[in-house]
């Protein structure tokens, strides 16, 4: 038998020692605090980046290395190309502009937002590979196992003269980019808006980021989660009452993620009133794995709120969280600190239940976001509304959810994964369909799998005007197609329910309407709000809330 | 602009009352005036909407709200600016509260 | 907390806002929607009218006193004025000729003339700033109040400042020329339109109070309207326009015209003021800021 060839067994190292050098050649030595001028970014990139690397571009959700990824797509496509880009979120032109000017050609990444639109059309003309779609949990964890960055570009708040880095309350994804580029040879670079001889506190040490770059502007934060009172509807009033009232209260349910839409926004603002005359202070909605959601402010001001960790901050929170540190997660220097891959594994293990919204749902309660023409992705809805089957711990709400659906001698609890819904959509376009249009985008875009985001075997409750269906009493697939069809109001799919059955249902309690849980919709009106208007939600704060200037009018 | 006309057998609203007017003619809004009619066991709706080519929903909607409520002898007049079906439900609930009232 | 029980002017409608300022019971309304005709020019256009055509006009008392009330309605069309709301408008400030109320209010949420209609809405808006002033002549004080989400801009700017006196909140906004227009006109380096505070700046109650534009500055809350009307209403004497009470404001006006004119932003103008810290005044509640108004050097 011959001996095995031999083979070097740090070739990463090795790799990472040759770009360090020609960087170095370059006189970019990052030394003196890792310190690059940023007038010599590109020939850093050029210089560290080889052809076909895995990049990974900081895009949360939020906060954008937006410095560094405009000066990526400024780079030399005839010196890097073929780049495998790997990244949270696709928010900002620039990341896509990669694609387009023949600098990167794969991407894995979990959600595309605003970018939906033009990574849709590239796809269509075979000038991208799309990996795959993942949550931000699965994207995370193949950091750590076969998507391992080569480079990461992330942004920071600030850096001191040795290179540690500040990440201030966004936090976000860059514990974990991190971690799985700096201890597998990876390259990191940061770019900081502010150079610092004493930072707050050190979220990144310094011997894992190998060169920072004081960027021109500081970071775009996009305030994803400022939802303006002044728009919730009284449509949205009475869904809110009917989830407190049905569901909450019902199941107890005290530890818990709120989707980001006005619907749940009504909700958080129906905690300090209505919750609180029915009696249910301290007895739901203590724990959270929430955003800094302003609208949360008058429960948490209220008292209705013990702990709230989040996946990130929100723009124009910050001081209100750092008076607030019995509630939020904060350092010793006061600022916050957030970080999606824990909140993400809290929404998934810990919390009881998920409420969110959905632009379309099908007759299984099958679930999507995708419209066709665009490919939004999943960011982290998919984690925190399904029922994961590894948890072990119980909880009154996971217990009694898990009996209705097992039944008595259940050996698991269950999550509660609502759904809330109008049952139209503005234009009339109704969210009650026979087929998701996610069935088409999969075929227009060749994908192996439609881009379904929460999946009716996960959901337990959908709650619309016309009432509230609680899929874990059905029984059988006719069941529970008619409890959706008989919480479906108008559209055509709930004008074609079999009414028979349906008022069967409803005597199983299995189909609520608003009069069987006692609640009038006449009295669903605006007053209830805690507050009206985001001025309200400043005066609550006490003045510490400061919102971005496009959520004012005073 | 589309212009849509009803009527639905229902039960007698008792009294008579002054006309009602609830809602505004704001985008995803409507407005809604009842007032007395002609024949008791009828209720009469007309309206003027935005948008065009949902007269099987409206009727849907006008329908289950005439059947559930005793609403015959009413003449109801609806101007609307692309409200959905679960405004157009809750207003009607309101401006037949408000006429009710406007009766005792 | 008391926010519960604030009835926020900004959000309602204009009948809410009518029954929350007149004396409980009051109200007397003219040409009530069941006996008025929806604006025959949308009808043309294929357009849903209302069937009070966007103005709620009418007689009640405030503290007692007998005044007539005309109400736009912001959310729909803008409050913007067409044939028939104008000339509903116009009728009761004539009917104010002759029936000499206690005052004529005027709560005006309004983006100016309905485009829809063109040349009729143009001479509404210019019958209704002649029977403005005609009513005043008669000795009616005509109050405006503004604190709606459409503000008082464009044809309706113009109006509310023929008025008597106007009372705003600080969420009113009064102005010629909207955000918008000037954006599209200038472009967005001279005026970022979605730049909301910038708006609030430059047309706000806050902003108009501090310039004088604004008789009196109250919350937003139907009730702070309500006595801030009565407030200025008592005692109040009527002095219509003189030659001379025009020119020596056309000099005011041009005095300041001259001292702001390079001002960027409002937060210059309080400077200017002598307002110690402008940045804080967008923060400060509506007491603060009369607080602050007095202590100014004028």
């Amino acid at each position: 038998m011959n001996a095995p060839l031999p083979r070097a067994w740090d070739s990463l190292r090795q790799s990472r020692g040759k770009r360090l050098e020609r960087a170095a050649s370059l006189g970019l030595h990052g030394k003196n605090g890792k310190e690059i001028p940023a007038d010599r970014i590109i020939d850093l990139l050029e210089a560290v980046i080889e052809r076909g690397d895995r990049v990974c571009l900081e895009g949360n959700n939020q906060k954008q290395a937006d410095f560094l990824a405009e000066s990526l797509a400024d780079c030399d496509p005839a010196r890097i190309n073929h780049l495998q880009m790997v990244q949270s979120v696709l928010a900002l032109p620039s990341h896509v502009d990669l694609f387009e000017r023949g600098l990167a050609s794969r991407l894995d990444f979990s959600f595309s937002g605003p970018q939906g639109a033009r990574l849709a059309k590239l796809v269509q003309q075979q000038r991208i590979e799309i990996g795959a779609i993942h949550t931000y949990l699965e994207l995370f964890g193949r950091y750590f196992l076969d998507l391992t960055p080569n480079v990461a570009l992330i942004a920071a708040q600030a850096a001191d003269a040795q290179g540690n880095l500040y990440l201030g309350p966004n936090t976000e994804d860059t514990p974990a980019i991190v971690e799985a580029t700096a201890f597998k040879g990876g390259i990191v670079i940061a770019q900081v808006n502010e150079r610092l001889d004493q930072l707050p506190r050190v979220d990144v040490p310094a011997d894992w980021v190998d060169f920072t770059v004081l960027a021109p502007k500081p970071n775009y934060i996009e305030p994803l989660f400022t939802r303006d009172p002044a728009q919730i509807t009284e449509v949205q009033v009475l869904m809110a009452m009917m989830a407190i009232k049905g569901i909450y209260a019902e199941y107890g349910v005290t530890r818990l993620n709120h989707g980001i839409g006005f619907d749940t926004a009504a909700i958080e603002l129906l905690l300090p009133t209505y919750a609180a005359e029915l009696g249910l202070k301290g007895k739901i909605c203590t724990h959270w794995a929430l955003n800094p959601h302003p609208t949360l402010i008058p429960a948490i001001e209220s008292g209705f709120v013990e702990s709230v960790h989040c996946f990130g901050s929100e723009v124009g929170m910050d001081p209100y969280i750092a008076a607030r540190s019995d509630v939020f997660f904060t350092g010793a220097d006061g600022s916050m600190r957030s970080n999606r891959a824990f909140c993400q594994t809290a929404g998934l293990y810990a919390c009881d239940m998920f409420i969110g919204s959905t632009l379309q749902m099908d007759l299984a309660g099958n679930s999507s976001t995708a419209t066709l023409g665009r490919i939004t992705g999943f960011g982290g809805a998919p984690n925190m509304g399904s029922d994961p089957h590894g948890r072990r711990h119980a909880s009154p709400a996971w217990l009694k959810a898990g009996r209705e659906a097992y039944g008595p001698q259940a050996t698991r609890g269950r999550k509660l994964v609502v759904q809330m819904v109008e049952t139209f959509r503005e234009h009339m376009a109704p969210v009650f369909v026979e087929e998701l249009d996610a069935w088409q985008l999969q075929h227009s875009m060749g994908a192996e799998l439609p881009p379904i985001m929460i999946h009716g075997d996960d959901v337990s409750h959908i709650v619309t005007e016309e009432g509230i269906a609680n899929l874990l009493l059905c029984r059988t697939p006719e069941e529970r197609e008619q409890a959706i069809r008989g919480v479906a109001g108008f559209t055509p799919v709930g004008m074609a329910r079999d009414k028979a059955m349906v008022e069967n249902l409803r005597d199983r309690g299995i189909v609520r309407r608003p009069e069987d849980l006692g609640i009038n919709p006449r009295q669903a009106s605006r007053g209830l709000l805690a507050a009206r208007s985001v001025k309200d939600l400043v005066r609550w704060s006490g003045g510490l809330y400061a919102p971005p200037s496009r959520f004012r009018n005073w | 602009m589309e212009k849509l006309e009803f009527k639905f057998p229902s039960q007698a609203l008792l009294a008579a009352a002054p006309p009602a007017l609830c809602g505004v003619v704001g985008s995803g809004n409507l407005e809604i005036l009842v007032r007395s009619g002609v024949d008791r066991q009828i209720c009469e709706i007309s309206v003027n909407t935005s948008a065009r080519g949902f007269g099987e929903t409206w009727r849907a909607v006008l329908a289950t709200f005439a059947a559930s409520q005793a609403v015959g002898g009413t003449s109801i007049a609806i101007n609307d600016m692309g409200a959905t079906p679960a405004v157009v439900s809750l207003r009607l609930a309101q401006a037949l509260a408000d006429y009710r009232g406007g009766a005792q | 907390m008391s926010l519960s029980i604030r009835h926020s002017w900004f959000e309602a409608t204009a009948r809410q806002r009518l029954a929350g300022l007149l004396d409980p019971g009051s109200f007397c309304e003219f040409l009530p929607p069941a006996v008025a005709q929806p604006s025959p020019h949308l009808a043309q256009l294929e357009l849903p009218g209302a069937f009070d055509d966007g103005v709620v006009v009418g007689a009640g008392q405030l503290g007692g006193r007998l005044v007539l009330v005309a109400a736009q309605e912001g959310q729909f069309m803008g409050g913007a004025v067409g044939e028939i709301h104008g000339a509903k408008i116009v009728g009761l400030l004539r009917r104010a000729v002759a029936e000499k109320p206690a005052a004529l209010l005027f709560l005006i949420d309004s983006g100016g003339v309905r485009l829809h209609e063109a040349n009729a809405g143009l001479i509404a808006i210019s019958e209704i700033m002649r029977a403005v002033l005609a009513a005043r002549a008669a000795g009616v004080p005509v109050i405006a109040l503004v604190g709606g989400s459409c503000g008082a801009f464009g044809g309706m700017g113009i109006v509310a400042k023929l008025c008597s006196a106007v009372v705003m909140s600080e969420e009113g906004r009064l102005a010629l020329s909207g955000p918008e227009v000037i954006e599209t006109v200038a472009g967005v380096e001279e005026f970022d339109a979605k730049d909301r505070a910038l708006v609030w700046r430059v047309t706000g109650g806050k902003h108009r109070y501090l310039m004088d534009d604004c008789a009196a500055l109250v919350d937003d809350d139907i009730a702070a309207f309500r006595n801030g009307a009565s407030a200025l209403l008592a005692g109040w004497q009527e002095r219509p326009n003189t030659l001379a009470s025009l020119r020596a404001e056309q000099v005011r006006l041009q005095g300041r015209l001259a001292t702001y004119a390079g001002c960027r932003d409002g937060l210059e103008v309080w400077a200017a003021l002598g307002v110690a810290e402008p940045a804080r005044v967008p923060l400060l509640d509506c007491d603060e800021l009369i607080a602050l108004k007095e202590g100014l050097p004028t």
